[in-house]
């Protein structure tokens, strides 16, 4: 009964969204003293493992490695779960031509935890063996790399490889056949260009810069988006008032970092609705997005207090939780 | 022309007992998929998945009651076939549909809820009680069947 594939996953992520970090015991982290008990308090929370003792990253990494290794035990079908692994396996991808280019290997640029692992992918772009990597990632690959060594120009390969990495997903989303993973495909698609638009307004960049680093979506349009953005950050922020992320332009006026929080937020508030299904892929996508949030709001709680900012800067980027 | 009136009475007994039985196994197998997942993680909580997988089992066991009172009344049990006309077997056959038919789908659904019921017990485990609810909900209209089933069964003169 392939309507009931789930019924086992979903069961099981209910019993462990148990253990996801509520706003309260985010205001609690919020309030230690310092980055040490922060640390703390989340290993006695059950965070980190043997190996990771009390180093931070550690505890973070493990923390990550945990959440897939949950994914890949229950899911029938990891195929739907690219358009997460896409921005780990792309970055690899931006690593590997760049050291390739330079002639270095340096291992800690890489992500271990995707389908494509740092040293396998150096060595696939190092023998030029495009064909190994997926989909359209290898034209991808081939292209970065020759326009790398013919122009040396480091910006215009990054914008190549993520242009294209916004695109897989985009791809991945509508082949998934699964709405909740379309909804989140377009979503990410959609904050990037937003974020894209901003960043291009701010250091004045073009329109065939814009169009060349923007993937096409369906909740908003590029063009206008493109077009808003030469007019200036307000007009963005106008433009973004007559689609679904309304809630952006509001936190665009206010401050780069809080229009940051506003689209981890945004990307929560679409999972939401997943707390309430039993029987389809939604909540294994929404666990495993609700713990990269909580993760990376651990990581800004402890960069905050290890560099002594005030609680209320720090409370400025706290993402929301899932539960 | 009385060898076929059995039949059909025998037909209506497997039928209760084969389409109830089987929406109970389908039920069951799904509330009990989700029953493994809550206890992978959490095994404290297993007597109260057990309960709410095990609610749509009941109408494997209607069909199985349905059955076997037709099969008393055709005389298949206690020995000695009873002489049916082909009328009386179709009566009887009719009788056993209810349970049968209800039986197959609300088993599936209650399968269905009784998962959701699951999730609300590996969150909330203090909610047991209203948990338990929803699929038993789904069990009104198995016991209606049951009901009807049970009365023209009955009613019917062999």
């Amino acid at each position: 009964m392939s309507d009931t594939k789930y019924t086992y996953a979903v069961a099981r992520i209910r019993a462990l969204e148990v253990s996801l970090f509520s706003d309260a015991f985010i205001e609690q982290l919020l309030a230690c003293r310092n980055a040490e008990q922060v640390l703390q308090s989340v290993i006695e929370k059950g965070w980190g493992g043997m190996d990771a003792g009390n180093d931070a990253e550690a505890v973070l990494k493990c923390e990550e490695e945990k959440a897939w290794a949950v994914i890949r035990d229950v899911a029938p079908d990891m195929r739907v779960f690219d358009v997460l692994s896409y921005p780990k396996l792309y970055h690899n991808l931006k690593a590997a031509v760049k050291e390739v280019y330079a002639g270095m290997k340096n291992p800690a640029m890489f992500y271990d935890d995707c389908p494509i692992p740092g040293e396998e992918m150096y060595r696939i772009i190092e023998n030029r063996d495009f064909a190994r990597l997926p989909g359209n990632m290898g034209r991808t690959a081939q292209e970065a790399l020759d326009l790398l060594l013919h122009t040396g120009d480091g910006q215009l390969c990054d914008i190549m490889i993520d242009r294209a990495a916004l695109d897989a997903i985009e791809e991945a989303g509508r082949q998934s056949g699964e709405k909740i993973i379309a909804d989140y495909a377009d979503t990410t698609v959609a904050i990037a260009d937003i974020k894209i638009a901003v960043r291009s307004q701010k250091t004045g960049k073009d329109a065939d810069f814009m169009r060349n680093a923007m993937a096409e979506c369906e909740s908003i349009s590029r063009d206008q988006l493109i077009r808003a953005a030469l007019s200036g950050a307000e007009e963005i922020a106008r433009y973004l008032e007559g689609t679904s992320y309304a809630g952006g332009a509001e936190s665009l006026r206010e401050s780069p970092s809080a229009f940051e929080r506003w689209c981890d937020n945004r990307m929560i508030e679409t999972l939401k609705s997943q707390k309430y299904e039993t029987f389809s892929v939604g909540p294994l996508l929404a666990y495993l997005v609700a713990r990269e949030t909580e993760i990376r709001t651990v990581r800004i709680i402890l960069t905050g207090k290890q560099n002594g900012f005030s609680d209320d800067a720090i409370r400025e980027r706290i993402r929301e939780m899932y539960v | 022309m009385s060898e076929l009136g059995i039949v059909y009475g025998l037909l209506g007994a497997a039928v209760a007992v084969l389409l109830s039985g089987t929406g109970s196994a389908i039920g069951v197998g799904i509330a009990g998929q989700a029953a493994s997942g809550v206890v992978t993680e959490d095994p404290s909580k297993f007597a109260k998945v057990l309960i709410i997988q095990l609610l749509p089992g009941t109408q494997g066991l209607y069909g199985l009651l349905i059955g076997f009172i037709t099969l008393s009344k055709i005389g298949v049990l206690g020995g000695g076939l009873a002489d049916l006309s082909v009328q009386t077997g179709l009566l009887i056959l009719a009788a056993c549909l209810p349970i049968g038919v209800v039986g197959l789908l609300s088993a599936i659904a209650q399968g269905k809820t009784a998962a959701a019921a699951i999730g609300i017990v590996a969150k909330k485990p203090d909610q047991f009680g209203k948990a338990m609810l929803f699929p038993a909900m789904v069990e009104t209209y198995a016991i209606l069947a049951l009901l009807i089933s049970f009365l023209a069964v009955s009613g019917i003169q062999v």
